[in-house]
């Protein structure tokens, strides 16, 4: 069994109104420093170790979990000891 | 002439969609769960408005893989008209059937009122019941109308006459004012303001009952000479 933990976060150049709006609100709590903000999406798989995993990972990444038009994705496997 | 309206779990502007066709077409519209697998036997098939599947993950994202969805990707490649409405539209996008993807409005708030809209392509089976840059009355109300798509592909939009309506004043952030898109083909039409709400004048407006009565118009015309 493995762990597979997938961020998916907007293309560049694809505006985020949800980053722009937290980002006024730090910059309204006097956190001047910040200089960008981000959303993205976090979702973790348990999947059971196959021969093509990063394969099916990467299908289910573009067919489902992300939206190529506008979204990337990455990701991590992690060995799970069940 | 049949319609098909489809109906996901959490799918809500079914009954309306059926009432534009029976009430103001006087034509036949059969409601259709989403876990038939043919839809073979209508005429035209409808995606309703609502929040299927709770807008999880993103909005028409997992509507998209609904048992029913092959069958109407299928119509659709044959060249049957399919139009999606609000998250009909997000569904249409998220199968790969329209170009482009939807995101939250601009300002992070659900809009729900009626909206100008000018036809920018009235040549299309449709739209060939208004003239072209006709303004009309057709209310929205959504959450992520916000339509985004890269330069190539507005250019190739543009260049096609794939626009078909756009906002007079753009409420959510879309990408030049885009409130409906068609396919290149010309029989997938997807848009984020609700025609089927603006289909009598009890409503406020019947603005939206031209773009049924074209539906029916464009499949009598082709379907005369068999008939």
């Amino acid at each position: 069994m493995v762990k597979v933990q997938v961020y998916v976060t907007l293309k560049e150049g694809v505006l985020d109104p949800q980053g722009s709006a937290i980002q006024n609100a730090l910059h309204t709590m006097e956190y001047k420093e910040v200089q960008s903000v981000q959303t993205g999406k976090f979702i973790e798989l348990k999947i059971e170790k196959t021969t093509d995993l990063e394969k099916r990972i990467e299908e289910m990444c573009e067919k489902l979990l992300s939206n190529p038009v506008i979204e990337d994705y990455t990701y991590t496997i992690e060995e799970v000891v069940s | 002439m049949k319609f098909a309206v489809i109906v996901f779990p959490g799918s809500n502007c079914d009954d309306d969609m059926v009432y534009a066709v029976t009430e103001g077409l006087n034509a036949e519209a059969e409601k259709v769960w989403y876990t038939e697998t043919s839809v073979a036997d209508y005429d035209a098939i409808l995606l309703p408005g609502g929040f299927s599947y709770g807008d999880y993950l993103r909005s028409g994202a997992i509507a998209r893989f609904a048992p029913v969805m092959t069958s109407v990707m299928e119509e659709a490649e044959k060249g049957k008209p399919v139009l999606g409405v609000c998250n009909g539209f997000q569904i249409l996008l998220e199968a790969g059937l329209l170009p482009g993807a939807m995101q939250r409005n601009q300002n992070l708030r659900f809009i729900c009122r009626p909206t100008e809209l000018v036809v920018e392509n009235n040549q299309t089976g449709f739209t060939a019941g208004y003239k072209e840059n006709e303004t009309i009355s057709v209310p929205i109300a959504h959450g992520e109308g916000n339509y985004f798509c890269d330069e190539k592909t507005l250019k190739k939009l543009r260049d096609n006459k794939q626009i078909v309506f756009t906002y007079k004043s753009n409420a959510n952030g879309s990408v030049a004012d885009i409130a409906g898109v068609i396919n290149e083909k010309g029989n997938v039409l997807g848009m984020m303001p609700h025609p089927e709400r603006a289909a009598s004048d009890i409503l406020g407006s019947a603005d939206g009952l031209k773009l049924f009565q074209s539906i029916l118009n464009h499949w009598r015309e082709s379907h005369v000479l068999t008939s």
